[in-house]
């Protein structure tokens, strides 16, 4: 079937299987940020934004995203080179292997709740799972990330 | 994961349902749990196209589409007013924001699942389904309805004045609960439904000891006391049961302490 939609601000065409799911059409895409951690809808490394609101492309199939806008990592570059760079230089993670979906999640979590109180981190991203850093990094490293911000976002490195 | 053939994303409640009358055909509401499982289906039918994802509110209910969103009833500001909280405290705890911006109301309350927060507190509150062949029914009767192929299009809840509360007990953040208790007053009843026992959620209606005194319930809440025999009633009275999340020795001690805490919060 002929599925349509706009990727990364980028409208596409494609021929796809009526049960290909959004993760793999992303993915065939380019989208190589986009991963398949666990495969029952628990992970959230799948996560992309369905019309701005983060959903797990695991679980959506690409048909019902015909019409639809859908961004990845990659089409948030200049947002998530900002986050990801200033989670890096944090130490907040060790293997990484989150990250993408971490950093998804995030964003939307800023765009949602620009200034969320700890509480309110752990309840939004509580669907995104790092089996290396028991949370306590990422989530030191999003206060300081906000601070930074709140401060004008300059000189993060020292 | 399960398969399809053909997907189609109806045009009409109408095409939907006659698609839907074939044995090989599948209508999703999230996919979540469909997903999981390995069932080939023929066509998948999609109600995503028809406006059902929205809440409507006016002075007398609440009237959502089947396509609504856990997460948009989470941040729902009419329900969130309506219900002191008790409607969010119900969806926060399922597994994440992304998974719930994908589930559906009508997905969770049609699969009528044993561990649906959902259906549990739905079930405590003046609810009802609307289908699309069966019309409307309490969410009380549908509950404990066999499964069929008519279509659920919207739940409504009826802004019966009352006050709600929930608990439930987790083994894990974002795992399915262990036990879940939505609690209601309202006309002068306390309306106590149980839920992940692990069964389906079931309900039980009793007196409020305020009606009978003639007292406004907003005024006073209930005591130490009535909430302990509430919470002794429910431990007599609910059938609980095994399985990995815990046994049902422990489920039966949870019956107690979740309904005495819900009804001491209502």
């Amino acid at each position: 079937m002929l599925l349509s939609l706009t990727l990364n601000g980028k409208k596409i065409q494609a021929d796809i299987d009526p049960d290909m799911l959004l993760l793999d059409f992303v993915r065939a895409q380019g989208c190589l940020s986009v991963k398949r951690g666990c495969e029952t809808a628990n992970c959230g490394l799948c996560t992309v934004f369905l019309d701005e609101r983060p959903v797990l492309s695991c679980s959506v199939l690409a048909a019902r995203a015909g019409g639809h806008t859908v961004t990845t990592l990659e089409g948030l570059q200049q947002e998530a080179y900002e986050f990801g760079e200033f989670i890096a230089d944090q130490g907040a993670e060790q293997c990484g292997f989150c990250n993408p979906g971490f950093v998804m999640n995030a964003l939307a979590l800023f765009r949602e709740n620009p200034d969320p109180s700890e509480e309110e981190i752990k309840e939004y991203l509580a669907g995104n799972l790092c089996r290396c850093s028991g949370y306590e990094g990422q989530l030191r490293g999003i206060l300081n990330f906000l601070e930074w911000k709140k401060k004008g976002g300059a000189s993060c490195r020292q | 994961m399960f398969t399809c053939k053909e997907y189609k994303k109806a045009e009409s409640l109408e095409e939907a349902w006659t698609l839907n009358q074939k044995r090989g055909n599948l209508l999703i509401g999230g996919m979540l749990w469909v997903k999981m499982g390995q069932r080939r289906v023929q066509t998948v039918i999609d109600l995503s196209g028809l406006g059902l994802n929205e809440i409507e509110e006016d002075d007398e209910e609440f009237r959502i589409g089947c396509m609504t969103t856990l997460r948009q009833m989470e941040t729902h500001e009419g329900l969130l007013a309506y219900t002191n909280g008790a409607v969010r405290e119900s969806l926060r705890h399922i597994v994440g924001v992304q998974f719930r911006n994908v589930a559906t109301v009508g997905g969770s309350i049609f699969g009528r699942f044993g561990f649906s927060d959902v259906l549990t507190m739905l079930l405590a509150m003046d609810s009802f389904v609307e289908l699309y062949k069966g019309g409307v029914l309490p969410m009380a009767e549908f509950v404990n309805r066999r499964r069929d192929r008519d279509i659920l299009v919207r739940i409504i809840i009826k802004k019966t004045a009352g006050r709600f509360a929930y608990q439930s007990v987790r083994g894990a953040k974002t795992d399915f609960p262990t036990l879940a208790v939505a609690a209601a007053r309202m006309n002068g009843t306390v309306r106590l439904s149980i839920g992940a026992r692990p069964a389906r959620a079931m309900l039980l209606t009793l007196e409020d000891p305020s009606a009978k005194a003639g007292t406004d319930l907003q005024e006073r809440p209930l005591s130490e006391e009535e909430a302990g025999r509430f919470a002794g009633y429910a431990w007599e009275q609910v059938p609980v049961g095994s399985n990995l999340r815990g046994s049902a020795e422990y489920r039966r001690e949870l019956v107690k302490v979740l309904v005495k805490r819900a009804c001491l919060s209502l």
